[in-house]
Protein backbone atom coordinates (compact mmCIF):
# COMPACT_ATOMS: atom_id res chain seq x y z
CA UNK A 1 0.00 0.00 0.00
CA UNK A 2 1.57 3.26 -1.13
CA UNK A 3 0.73 6.83 -0.14
CA UNK A 4 -1.73 7.33 -3.03
CA UNK A 5 -3.68 4.26 -2.00
CA UNK A 6 -3.83 5.41 1.62
CA UNK A 7 -5.16 8.84 0.59
CA UNK A 8 -7.75 7.18 -1.62
CA UNK A 9 -8.98 5.00 1.23
CA UNK A 10 -9.29 8.01 3.54
CA UNK A 11 -11.20 10.08 0.97
CA UNK A 12 -13.49 7.19 0.03
CA UNK A 13 -14.33 6.68 3.69
CA UNK A 14 -15.12 10.39 4.00
CA UNK A 15 -17.40 10.24 0.94
CA UNK A 16 -19.24 7.25 2.41
CA UNK A 17 -19.63 9.06 5.74
CA UNK A 18 -20.89 12.31 4.25
CA UNK A 19 -23.35 10.44 2.03
CA UNK A 20 -24.85 8.91 5.15
CA UNK A 21 -24.91 12.37 6.70
CA UNK A 22 -26.79 13.82 3.73
CA UNK A 23 -29.45 11.14 3.96
CA UNK A 24 -29.86 11.22 7.74
CA UNK A 25 -30.07 15.01 8.03
CA UNK A 26 -33.82 15.34 7.72
CA UNK A 27 -34.08 19.14 7.99
CA UNK A 28 -33.48 20.37 4.40
CA UNK A 29 -31.81 23.61 5.47
CA UNK A 30 -29.17 21.74 7.49
CA UNK A 31 -29.00 19.08 4.82
CA UNK A 32 -28.02 21.66 2.21
CA UNK A 33 -24.84 22.39 4.18
CA UNK A 34 -23.97 18.70 4.64
CA UNK A 35 -24.71 18.23 0.96
CA UNK A 36 -22.28 21.01 0.02
CA UNK A 37 -19.58 19.30 2.10
CA UNK A 38 -20.43 15.97 0.44
CA UNK A 39 -19.98 17.64 -2.94
CA UNK A 40 -16.59 19.00 -1.91
CA UNK A 41 -15.35 15.62 -0.63
CA UNK A 42 -16.64 13.97 -3.80
CA UNK A 43 -14.61 16.51 -5.77
CA UNK A 44 -11.52 15.60 -3.76
CA UNK A 45 -12.19 11.91 -4.51
CA UNK A 46 -12.29 12.71 -8.23
CA UNK A 47 -8.99 14.52 -7.79
CA UNK A 48 -7.30 11.53 -6.14
CA UNK A 49 -8.46 9.14 -8.86
CA UNK A 50 -6.66 11.41 -11.35
CA UNK A 51 -9.70 13.15 -12.80
CA UNK A 52 -8.96 16.89 -12.42
CA UNK A 53 -11.44 17.88 -15.12
CA UNK A 54 -14.31 16.22 -13.30
CA UNK A 55 -13.12 17.46 -9.92
CA UNK A 56 -13.18 21.03 -11.17
CA UNK A 57 -16.82 20.88 -12.25
CA UNK A 58 -17.88 18.81 -9.24
CA UNK A 59 -16.38 21.22 -6.69
CA UNK A 60 -17.98 24.31 -8.24
CA UNK A 61 -21.32 22.59 -8.80
CA UNK A 62 -21.39 20.88 -5.41
CA UNK A 63 -20.24 23.81 -3.33
CA UNK A 64 -21.95 26.71 -5.13
CA UNK A 65 -24.74 25.84 -7.57
CA UNK A 66 -26.54 23.07 -5.68
CA UNK A 67 -26.67 24.76 -2.25
CA UNK A 68 -27.73 28.07 -3.78
CA UNK A 69 -30.64 26.51 -5.65
CA UNK A 70 -31.74 24.51 -2.63
CA UNK A 71 -31.63 27.57 -0.38
CA UNK A 72 -33.67 29.63 -2.86
CA UNK A 73 -36.25 26.84 -3.13
CA UNK A 74 -36.58 26.59 0.65
CA UNK A 75 -36.83 30.37 1.01
CA UNK A 76 -39.66 30.47 -1.50
CA UNK A 77 -41.52 27.56 0.10
CA UNK A 78 -41.21 29.03 3.59
CA UNK A 79 -42.32 32.48 2.58
CA UNK A 80 -45.34 31.02 0.83
CA UNK A 81 -46.26 28.95 3.88
CA UNK A 82 -45.96 31.96 6.14
CA UNK A 83 -48.14 33.99 3.81
CA UNK A 84 -50.82 31.31 3.55
CA UNK A 85 -50.91 30.88 7.33
CA UNK A 86 -48.84 27.79 8.10
CA UNK A 87 -49.35 26.47 4.60
CA UNK A 88 -51.17 23.21 5.28
CA UNK A 89 -54.74 22.96 4.24
CA UNK B 1 -50.21 -1.80 3.64
CA UNK B 2 -48.99 -0.50 6.98
CA UNK B 3 -46.01 1.81 7.25
CA UNK B 4 -44.08 -0.89 9.06
CA UNK B 5 -44.69 -3.52 6.39
CA UNK B 6 -43.67 -1.05 3.74
CA UNK B 7 -40.46 -0.29 5.61
CA UNK B 8 -39.57 -3.98 5.88
CA UNK B 9 -40.26 -4.48 2.18
CA UNK B 10 -38.08 -1.48 1.31
CA UNK B 11 -35.23 -2.62 3.55
CA UNK B 12 -35.30 -6.10 2.05
CA UNK B 13 -35.36 -4.67 -1.46
CA UNK B 14 -32.43 -2.35 -0.88
CA UNK B 15 -30.41 -5.09 0.87
CA UNK B 16 -31.09 -7.46 -2.03
CA UNK B 17 -30.13 -4.82 -4.57
CA UNK B 18 -26.93 -4.02 -2.68
CA UNK B 19 -26.02 -7.72 -2.55
CA UNK B 20 -26.62 -8.02 -6.29
CA UNK B 21 -24.47 -4.96 -6.96
CA UNK B 22 -21.61 -6.26 -4.79
CA UNK B 23 -21.81 -9.57 -6.64
CA UNK B 24 -21.93 -7.77 -9.97
CA UNK B 25 -18.94 -5.51 -9.35
CA UNK B 26 -16.98 -8.67 -8.46
CA UNK B 27 -16.95 -9.40 -12.17
CA UNK B 28 -15.15 -6.16 -12.99
CA UNK B 29 -11.39 -5.80 -13.27
CA UNK B 30 -9.91 -5.22 -9.80
CA UNK B 31 -9.73 -1.52 -8.91
CA UNK B 32 -6.66 0.08 -10.46
CA UNK B 33 -5.85 -2.72 -12.90
CA UNK B 34 -6.47 -3.10 -16.58
CA UNK B 35 -7.60 -0.50 -19.05
CA UNK B 36 -9.77 -0.58 -22.14
CA UNK B 37 -8.08 -0.68 -25.54
CA UNK B 38 -9.98 2.45 -26.50
CA UNK B 39 -8.46 4.41 -23.61
CA UNK B 40 -4.98 3.15 -24.40
CA UNK B 41 -5.38 4.13 -28.04
CA UNK B 42 -6.61 7.62 -27.17
CA UNK B 43 -3.86 8.23 -24.63
CA UNK B 44 -1.26 7.18 -27.19
CA UNK B 45 -2.62 9.02 -30.24
CA UNK B 46 -5.01 11.83 -29.33
CA UNK B 47 -2.29 14.39 -28.64
CA UNK B 48 -0.72 14.00 -32.08
CA UNK B 49 -3.99 13.62 -33.95
CA UNK B 50 -5.74 16.63 -32.42
CA UNK B 51 -2.88 18.78 -31.03
CA UNK B 52 -4.73 18.90 -27.70
CA UNK B 53 -2.70 18.13 -24.58
CA UNK B 54 -5.89 17.64 -22.55
CA UNK B 55 -7.12 14.30 -23.90
CA UNK B 56 -10.36 14.55 -21.90
CA UNK B 57 -11.28 17.69 -23.84
CA UNK B 58 -10.43 15.99 -27.13
CA UNK B 59 -12.70 13.06 -26.20
CA UNK B 60 -15.54 15.32 -25.06
CA UNK B 61 -15.67 17.54 -28.13
CA UNK B 62 -14.20 15.33 -30.83
CA UNK B 63 -13.91 11.57 -30.43
CA UNK B 64 -17.14 11.28 -28.45
CA UNK B 65 -18.54 14.63 -29.56
CA UNK B 66 -21.92 13.23 -30.50
CA UNK B 67 -22.61 12.35 -26.86
CA UNK B 68 -21.81 15.90 -25.89
CA UNK B 69 -24.23 17.20 -28.50
CA UNK B 70 -26.93 15.16 -26.77
CA UNK B 71 -25.91 16.34 -23.30
CA UNK B 72 -26.02 19.87 -24.62
CA UNK B 73 -29.67 19.50 -25.50
CA UNK B 74 -30.54 17.86 -22.19
CA UNK B 75 -29.09 20.97 -20.58
CA UNK B 76 -31.01 23.24 -22.92
CA UNK B 77 -34.30 21.42 -22.35
CA UNK B 78 -33.83 21.37 -18.57
CA UNK B 79 -33.14 25.12 -18.45
CA UNK B 80 -36.24 25.69 -20.57
CA UNK B 81 -38.30 23.54 -18.19
CA UNK B 82 -37.08 25.44 -15.13
CA UNK B 83 -37.86 28.76 -16.81
CA UNK B 84 -41.37 27.68 -17.79
CA UNK B 85 -42.19 26.26 -14.36
CA UNK B 86 -40.82 29.15 -12.35
CA UNK B 87 -42.13 31.98 -14.52
CA UNK B 88 -45.62 30.57 -14.13
CA UNK B 89 -45.25 30.98 -10.36
CA UNK B 90 -44.32 34.66 -10.58
CA UNK B 91 -47.95 35.79 -10.49
CA UNK B 92 -47.98 35.52 -6.70
CA UNK B 93 -46.48 38.97 -6.53
CA UNK B 94 -49.79 40.81 -6.44
CA UNK B 95 -51.64 39.06 -3.66
CA UNK B 96 -48.79 39.50 -1.20
CA UNK B 97 -49.93 41.00 2.10
CA UNK B 98 -48.54 44.37 3.10
CA UNK B 99 -48.79 43.94 6.86
CA UNK B 100 -45.36 42.55 7.57
CA UNK B 101 -44.53 42.85 11.25
CA UNK B 102 -41.47 44.94 12.08
CA UNK B 103 -39.58 42.17 13.86
CA UNK B 104 -39.92 39.80 10.94
CA UNK B 105 -37.74 41.67 8.50
CA UNK B 106 -34.96 39.66 6.95
CA UNK B 107 -31.58 40.33 8.52
CA UNK B 108 -29.43 42.63 6.42
CA UNK B 109 -26.30 41.18 4.88
CA UNK B 110 -23.22 42.23 6.83
CA UNK B 111 -20.81 44.70 5.25
CA UNK B 112 -17.99 42.16 5.44
CA UNK B 113 -19.96 39.72 3.26
CA UNK B 114 -20.84 42.49 0.82
CA UNK B 115 -17.25 43.64 0.40
CA UNK B 116 -15.91 40.10 0.12
CA UNK B 117 -18.52 39.15 -2.47
CA UNK B 118 -17.93 42.32 -4.47
CA UNK B 119 -14.20 41.75 -4.42
CA UNK B 120 -14.58 38.14 -5.56
CA UNK B 121 -16.65 38.92 -8.67
CA UNK B 122 -13.64 39.99 -10.75
CA UNK B 123 -11.43 37.02 -9.86
CA UNK B 124 -14.24 34.51 -10.46
CA UNK B 125 -14.97 35.95 -13.92
CA UNK B 126 -11.27 35.91 -14.72
CA UNK B 127 -10.93 32.31 -13.51
CA UNK B 128 -13.98 31.26 -15.51
CA UNK B 129 -12.68 32.81 -18.72
CA UNK B 130 -9.24 31.28 -18.14
CA UNK B 131 -10.70 27.81 -17.58
CA UNK B 132 -12.84 28.06 -20.74
CA UNK B 133 -9.98 29.36 -22.88
CA UNK B 134 -7.41 26.76 -21.79
CA UNK B 135 -9.71 23.75 -21.99
CA UNK B 136 -7.69 22.02 -24.69
CA UNK B 137 -4.39 22.44 -22.85
CA UNK B 138 -4.97 22.04 -19.11
CA UNK B 139 -7.85 20.63 -17.03
CA UNK B 140 -10.92 22.69 -17.75
CA UNK B 141 -13.13 23.61 -20.66
CA UNK B 142 -16.54 24.96 -21.48
CA UNK B 143 -18.49 22.95 -18.93
CA UNK B 144 -16.27 23.72 -15.94
CA UNK B 145 -15.54 27.33 -16.91
CA UNK B 146 -19.21 27.99 -17.58
CA UNK B 147 -20.10 26.90 -14.06
CA UNK B 148 -17.42 29.16 -12.58
CA UNK B 149 -18.73 32.07 -14.65
CA UNK B 150 -22.26 31.44 -13.41
CA UNK B 151 -21.02 31.93 -9.84
CA UNK B 152 -20.30 35.60 -10.54
CA UNK B 153 -23.94 36.79 -10.69
CA UNK B 154 -24.52 34.89 -7.46
CA UNK B 155 -21.74 36.93 -5.85
CA UNK B 156 -23.37 40.06 -7.24
CA UNK B 157 -26.53 39.03 -5.41
CA UNK B 158 -24.60 38.42 -2.18
CA UNK B 159 -22.97 41.82 -2.45
CA UNK B 160 -26.42 43.42 -2.31
CA UNK B 161 -26.20 44.80 -5.85
CA UNK B 162 -28.98 42.59 -7.08
CA UNK B 163 -31.14 45.52 -8.12
CA UNK B 164 -28.24 46.66 -10.27
CA UNK B 165 -28.29 43.27 -11.98
CA UNK B 166 -32.03 43.52 -12.39
CA UNK B 167 -31.89 47.01 -13.84
CA UNK B 168 -30.19 45.72 -16.99
CA UNK B 169 -33.03 43.20 -17.55
CA UNK B 170 -30.69 40.25 -18.08
CA UNK B 171 -33.39 37.67 -18.88
CA UNK B 172 -33.53 38.32 -22.61
CA UNK B 173 -29.77 38.63 -22.90
CA UNK B 174 -29.40 35.31 -21.05
CA UNK B 175 -32.01 33.61 -23.24
CA UNK B 176 -30.18 34.88 -26.29
CA UNK B 177 -26.72 33.85 -25.05
CA UNK B 178 -27.90 30.39 -24.13
CA UNK B 179 -29.55 29.95 -27.51
CA UNK B 180 -26.41 31.20 -29.25
CA UNK B 181 -24.33 28.64 -27.38
CA UNK B 182 -26.61 25.70 -28.20
CA UNK B 183 -27.32 26.83 -31.76
CA UNK B 184 -23.69 27.62 -32.48
CA UNK B 185 -22.66 24.21 -31.18
CA UNK B 186 -25.10 22.53 -33.58
CA UNK B 187 -24.02 24.72 -36.50
CA UNK B 188 -20.33 23.94 -35.97
CA UNK B 189 -21.16 20.24 -35.52
CA UNK B 190 -23.14 20.15 -38.77
CA UNK B 191 -20.48 22.16 -40.60
CA UNK B 192 -18.19 19.26 -39.79
CA UNK B 193 -20.56 17.03 -41.75
CA UNK B 194 -20.73 19.46 -44.67
CA UNK B 195 -17.03 20.26 -44.94
CA UNK B 196 -15.41 17.20 -43.43
CA UNK B 197 -16.38 13.60 -43.09
CA UNK B 198 -19.02 13.42 -40.37
CA UNK B 199 -21.00 15.39 -37.81
CA UNK B 200 -18.56 16.94 -35.29
CA UNK B 201 -15.62 16.30 -37.64
CA UNK B 202 -12.65 18.47 -36.71
CA UNK B 203 -12.33 20.59 -39.84
CA UNK B 204 -10.15 23.51 -38.69
CA UNK B 205 -6.33 23.50 -38.80
CA UNK B 206 -4.94 21.96 -35.62
CA UNK B 207 -2.57 24.83 -34.78
CA UNK B 208 0.54 24.97 -32.64
CA UNK B 209 0.46 22.43 -29.80
CA UNK B 210 0.02 24.08 -26.40
CA UNK B 211 -1.35 27.32 -27.84
CA UNK B 212 -4.82 28.57 -26.89
CA UNK B 213 -5.89 28.12 -30.52
CA UNK B 214 -4.66 24.53 -30.83
CA UNK B 215 -7.00 21.63 -31.41
CA UNK B 216 -9.01 22.84 -34.42
CA UNK B 217 -12.69 22.98 -33.47
CA UNK B 218 -12.03 22.10 -29.81
CA UNK B 219 -11.62 25.70 -28.55
CA UNK B 220 -14.64 26.77 -30.62
CA UNK B 221 -16.80 24.12 -28.95
CA UNK B 222 -15.32 25.04 -25.58
CA UNK B 223 -16.32 28.68 -25.97
CA UNK B 224 -19.82 27.82 -27.23
CA UNK B 225 -20.43 25.35 -24.42
CA UNK B 226 -19.01 27.87 -21.95
CA UNK B 227 -21.55 30.42 -23.23
CA UNK B 228 -24.41 28.00 -22.96
CA UNK B 229 -23.55 26.62 -19.53
CA UNK B 230 -22.80 30.05 -18.05
CA UNK B 231 -25.96 31.62 -19.48
CA UNK B 232 -28.14 28.59 -18.75
CA UNK B 233 -27.04 28.23 -15.15
CA UNK B 234 -27.23 31.99 -14.56
CA UNK B 235 -30.74 31.96 -15.99
CA UNK B 236 -31.73 29.13 -13.65
CA UNK B 237 -30.25 30.90 -10.61
CA UNK B 238 -31.85 34.17 -11.72
CA UNK B 239 -35.26 32.53 -11.98
CA UNK B 240 -34.88 31.08 -8.47
CA UNK B 241 -33.74 34.50 -7.20
CA UNK B 242 -36.74 36.17 -8.79
CA UNK B 243 -38.94 33.80 -6.80
CA UNK B 244 -37.43 34.68 -3.44
CA UNK B 245 -37.15 38.37 -4.22
CA UNK B 246 -40.78 38.58 -5.20
CA UNK B 247 -41.72 37.58 -1.72
CA UNK B 248 -39.00 39.57 -0.01
CA UNK B 249 -39.81 42.87 -1.68
CA UNK B 250 -43.49 42.69 -0.89
CA UNK C 1 -8.00 -3.03 -2.03
CA UNK C 2 -9.05 -4.63 -5.33
CA UNK C 3 -12.83 -4.86 -5.41
CA UNK C 4 -13.54 -3.19 -2.09
CA UNK C 5 -13.34 0.23 -3.77
CA UNK C 6 -16.42 -0.63 -5.83
CA UNK C 7 -18.40 -1.22 -2.64
CA UNK C 8 -18.35 2.54 -2.12
CA UNK C 9 -20.62 2.91 -5.16
CA UNK C 10 -22.95 0.23 -3.80
CA UNK C 11 -23.02 2.06 -0.47
CA UNK C 12 -23.80 5.42 -2.11
CA UNK C 13 -26.56 3.86 -4.21
CA UNK C 14 -28.16 2.00 -1.30
CA UNK C 15 -27.92 4.87 1.18
CA UNK C 16 -29.28 7.38 -1.33
CA UNK C 17 -32.12 5.06 -2.25
CA UNK C 18 -32.97 4.60 1.42
CA UNK C 19 -33.11 8.40 1.74
CA UNK C 20 -35.37 8.75 -1.30
CA UNK C 21 -37.80 6.12 -0.04
CA UNK C 22 -38.04 7.37 3.53
CA UNK C 23 -37.95 11.08 2.69
CA UNK C 24 -40.68 13.34 4.06
CA UNK C 25 -39.68 16.41 2.08
CA UNK C 26 -39.21 16.81 -1.66
CA UNK C 27 -36.12 19.00 -1.28
CA UNK C 28 -34.56 16.35 0.96
CA UNK C 29 -35.53 13.70 -1.56
CA UNK C 30 -33.89 15.54 -4.45
CA UNK C 31 -30.59 15.79 -2.58
CA UNK C 32 -30.76 12.06 -1.77
CA UNK C 33 -31.41 11.37 -5.45
CA UNK C 34 -28.27 13.34 -6.22
CA UNK C 35 -26.34 11.02 -3.87
CA UNK C 36 -27.67 8.05 -5.87
CA UNK C 37 -26.55 9.78 -9.05
CA UNK C 38 -23.07 10.38 -7.67
CA UNK C 39 -22.67 6.63 -7.14
CA UNK C 40 -22.62 6.25 -10.92
CA UNK C 41 -19.92 8.90 -11.22
CA UNK C 42 -17.75 7.11 -8.67
CA UNK C 43 -18.27 3.71 -10.34
CA UNK C 44 -17.40 4.97 -13.81
CA UNK C 45 -14.30 6.81 -12.64
CA UNK C 46 -13.12 3.84 -10.57
CA UNK C 47 -13.44 1.55 -13.59
CA UNK C 48 -11.19 3.90 -15.56
CA UNK C 49 -8.58 4.30 -12.82
CA UNK C 50 -5.19 2.60 -13.05
CA UNK C 51 -2.56 2.45 -10.29
CA UNK C 52 0.53 4.58 -10.83
CA UNK C 53 -0.98 6.56 -13.69
CA UNK C 54 -1.27 10.30 -14.24
CA UNK C 55 -4.27 12.28 -15.38
CA UNK C 56 -4.71 12.10 -19.19
CA UNK C 57 -3.17 15.53 -19.68
CA UNK C 58 0.12 15.50 -21.53
CA UNK C 59 1.24 19.07 -21.07
CA UNK C 60 4.22 18.44 -18.82
CA UNK C 61 4.50 14.67 -19.11
CA UNK C 62 5.42 13.06 -22.45
CA UNK C 63 2.90 11.03 -24.45
CA UNK C 64 3.31 7.40 -23.48
CA UNK C 65 3.28 8.04 -19.73
CA UNK C 66 0.70 5.66 -18.20
CA UNK C 67 -2.52 7.62 -17.82
CA UNK C 68 -6.04 6.86 -16.62
CA UNK C 69 -9.01 6.43 -18.96
CA UNK C 70 -10.01 9.77 -20.56
CA UNK C 71 -13.31 8.46 -21.98
CA UNK C 72 -14.95 7.87 -18.61
CA UNK C 73 -13.84 11.29 -17.38
CA UNK C 74 -15.42 12.93 -20.40
CA UNK C 75 -18.70 11.15 -19.70
CA UNK C 76 -18.77 12.15 -16.04
CA UNK C 77 -17.70 15.76 -16.45
CA UNK C 78 -20.55 16.61 -18.82
CA UNK C 79 -23.03 14.80 -16.64
CA UNK C 80 -22.01 16.62 -13.46
CA UNK C 81 -22.90 19.95 -15.06
CA UNK C 82 -26.05 18.68 -16.78
CA UNK C 83 -27.04 16.98 -13.52
CA UNK C 84 -27.19 20.23 -11.59
CA UNK C 85 -29.54 21.79 -14.15
CA UNK C 86 -31.75 18.71 -14.11
CA UNK C 87 -31.69 19.06 -10.31
CA UNK C 88 -32.93 22.61 -10.77
CA UNK C 89 -35.79 21.25 -12.87
CA UNK C 90 -36.70 18.83 -10.06
CA UNK C 91 -36.56 21.63 -7.49
CA UNK C 92 -38.87 23.80 -9.55
CA UNK C 93 -41.25 20.84 -9.91
CA UNK C 94 -41.20 20.57 -6.12
CA UNK C 95 -42.03 24.27 -5.89
CA UNK C 96 -44.89 23.78 -8.32
CA UNK C 97 -46.25 20.90 -6.23
CA UNK C 98 -45.91 23.13 -3.17
CA UNK C 99 -47.87 25.86 -4.91
CA UNK C 100 -50.69 23.49 -5.82
CA UNK C 101 -50.95 21.61 -2.54
CA UNK C 102 -49.28 23.77 0.09
CA UNK C 103 -46.91 21.06 1.24
CA UNK C 104 -43.53 19.56 0.34
CA UNK C 105 -44.31 16.25 2.04
CA UNK C 106 -44.90 13.37 -0.40
CA UNK C 107 -47.12 11.60 2.14
CA UNK C 108 -49.54 14.52 2.40
CA UNK C 109 -49.58 14.83 -1.34
CA UNK C 110 -50.59 11.20 -1.66
CA UNK C 111 -53.65 11.62 0.54
CA UNK C 112 -54.60 14.79 -1.30
CA UNK C 113 -54.58 13.03 -4.63
CA UNK C 114 -56.12 9.79 -3.40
Amino acid sequence: MNAAGAVQIVVMTLVAGFALGVVLTREPLHQAIVFALFGLVLGVLFLVVQAPDVALSQIVVGAVAWPAMVLFTLAKARERERRNGRGRR
Amino acid sequence: MTTRARFVLMAAGIAGLAALLVWGTGGLQPFGHGQSKYAAYLNANAVHQRHATNVVSAVTFDYRGFDTLGEEFILFAAVMGVTLLLRSQLDERDDAPRDRAEGRRAVDTSDAVRVAALGLIGPSVLLGLYVVAHGTITPGGGFQGGVVLAAAPLLLYLSGRYLLLKSVHPMHALDLTEGTGAGGFTVVALTGAAVGSAVMANFIGKGQMGSVFSGGTLPVFNVLVGLEVAAGLTLVLYEFLEQTLVVRRS
Amino acid sequence: MSHVAYWLTVWLFAVGLYGVVTSRNYVHMIMCLSVVQSSTYVLILEVGYRHGSTAPIFLDVPVGTPAVDPVVQSLVLTDVVVGVVVGALLLSLALQAHKRTGTLDPHDLRTLVG
